[in-house]
């Protein structure tokens, strides 16, 4: 073991600043999330349509939010979007590259939804006097979220997890803090397990309300 | 005389490095992510609950816990130890694990895809354990998880970005460095947005035409 020793108190003082950090990551998580679900579920609706321009648009954003890596795209949102004279904070960076990212995914999973539900409903939901957008709303959208419920759980730990490379442009959420703390002392290897520690009960967490609250929203019909 | 100097030809070079130098260890890590992977994946579909269990929360660690997180946590561990290694060693050696856990997973559902009763018929044409597996599990498994398989593969591809961050010269750094001496830093991440989006968008495409052709 070297002669390397820990020096455990001088985390647990920092621990507020820490927790503070764990509450940011899960704020641009959760924001992320909630853009990426409003812009999927358009970008998802345009991709099934017949249109040529929203069909366009909804491909071409895909394909780059799925084919480049996040980093690239925060990089892009932070130093890239200058060049415009858009000057973004380290924290709106990080949440528009997630919600790019998010709703490109979130995008196919959306489709690979809708296609589950079969051309009957819609043509069934007209016929009672509904409009496209009631057809949406209480017809092919509820359907629809309840088929796609896990694979957007995975998206949301995705996003709290990638949210640790806001570390990168000095963004405060919890792999930043830690960085930041640790720059003070040194402890590198003590604050960081902490940090693991924290990102795994905050992921697991997330993962078991997730079932429970599948259990309670579907009662087991998903 | 001004400050930055813009990006010119000279550069090539040292942008090729990065690419380069990305491609290298996106590769190590997928091969060495796809060995492991596989054998646990076999251990993992043949063993107990309690040995599962166990590999289980092992292999959930290295997944939950970010790969950006798990570099820095590495890379300072083995300099406390007394054995500081060089970004690209560290680097390594965590994609590949990282990989290895995503793989884990593909590969056990690629053994479980077979369903007993044909390596049972196997057996029963006279095959021996090891003749079953070369010649029906393998080849039937492997062939089911080869789209999940891509997505982990591509996946790593853009991971493989952050290692970045515990020095290793790979394209993002690069054009980072080139950013802060040139100040473009537009046409720079354009260029580097581009490079990735024409190894994955290819290979994205071909996984989803294996996909769909397998469905049927």
């Amino acid at each position: 073991m070297g002669d390397y020793e820990f020096h455990w108190l001088i985390v647990f003082q920092a621990f507020p600043q820490m927790l503070n950090g764990a509450f940011v990551t899960l704020h641009v998580a959760v924001f992320s999330m909630f853009s990426g679900i409003v812009f999927g579920v358009l970008l998802a609706i345009g991709k099934t349509s017949n249109l040529k321009i929203p069909k366009s648009i909804a491909s071409s954003w895909v394909e780059v939010a799925r084919n480049t890596p996040a980093l690239f795209q925060i990089y892009m949102a932070y130093f890239g979007l200058g060049a415009f004279g858009i000057h973004l904070s380290p924290y709106m960076a990080v949440l528009c590259a997630l919600t790019f990212v998010n709703s490109g995914y979130l995008t196919e999973t959306f489709r690979g939804g809708l296609q589950t539900i079969p051309r009957t409903q819609y043509v069934a939901s007209w016929s009672l006097g509904m409009t496209k957008f009631q057809a949406y709303r209480y017809i092919i959208l509820p359907q629809m979220f309840r088929r796609v419920y896990y694979p957007m759980t995975n998206q949301f730990i995705w996003s709290i997890l990638m949210s640790s490379l806001g570390i990168l442009v000095g963004m405060g959420e919890l792999s930043g803090e830690t960085q930041r703390l640790q720059s003070l002392s040194y402890r590198t290897l003590e604050f960081f397990i902490i940090a693991a520690a924290m990102y795994y009960v905050m992921t697991k967490f997330v993962l078991y309300s997730a079932d429970i609250m599948s259990r309670r929203l579907f009662k087991g019909e998903i | 005389m001004s400050l930055f100097t813009p990006l010119s030809w000279n550069d090539t070079g040292f942008i090729l490095t990065g690419i380069l130098n990305t491609i290298y260890i996106s590769v190590l890590a997928i091969s060495v992510g796809t060995v492991l992977g596989l054998m646990i994946g076999f251990i993992r579909s043949v063993s107990t609950q309690s040995i599962n269990f166990v590999l289980g929360s092992i292999l959930d660690v290295l997944r939950i816990v970010p790969l950006i997180i798990q570099l820095i946590l590495f890379s300072t561990f083995v300099g406390i130890m007394g054995h500081p290694l060089p970004p690209f060693a560290s680097g390594s050696i965590i994609l590949s694990l990282y990989t290895m856990a995503f793989m884990t997973e593909v590969f056990r559902a690629g053994f479980d895809n077979v369903s007993k009763s044909m390596g049972i018929a196997a057996r029963s044409l006279g095959m021996t354990y090891w003749q079953s597996m070369r010649y029906i599990v393998l080849p039937i498994g492997m062939k089911s998880v080869f789209p999940s398989w891509m997505g982990v593969a591509l996946s790593v591809i853009k991971d493989s970005a952050l290692v970045s961050v515990i020095g290793y010269m790979e394209l993002l750094r690069t054009s980072e460095q080139l950013i802060t001496r040139t100040q473009q830093p537009l046409e720079i991440l354009l260029g580097v947005g581009l490079f990735y989006f024409i190894i994955s968008y290819p290979l994205s495409t071909f996984g989803r035409y294996m996909e769909k052709k397998m469905a049927i």
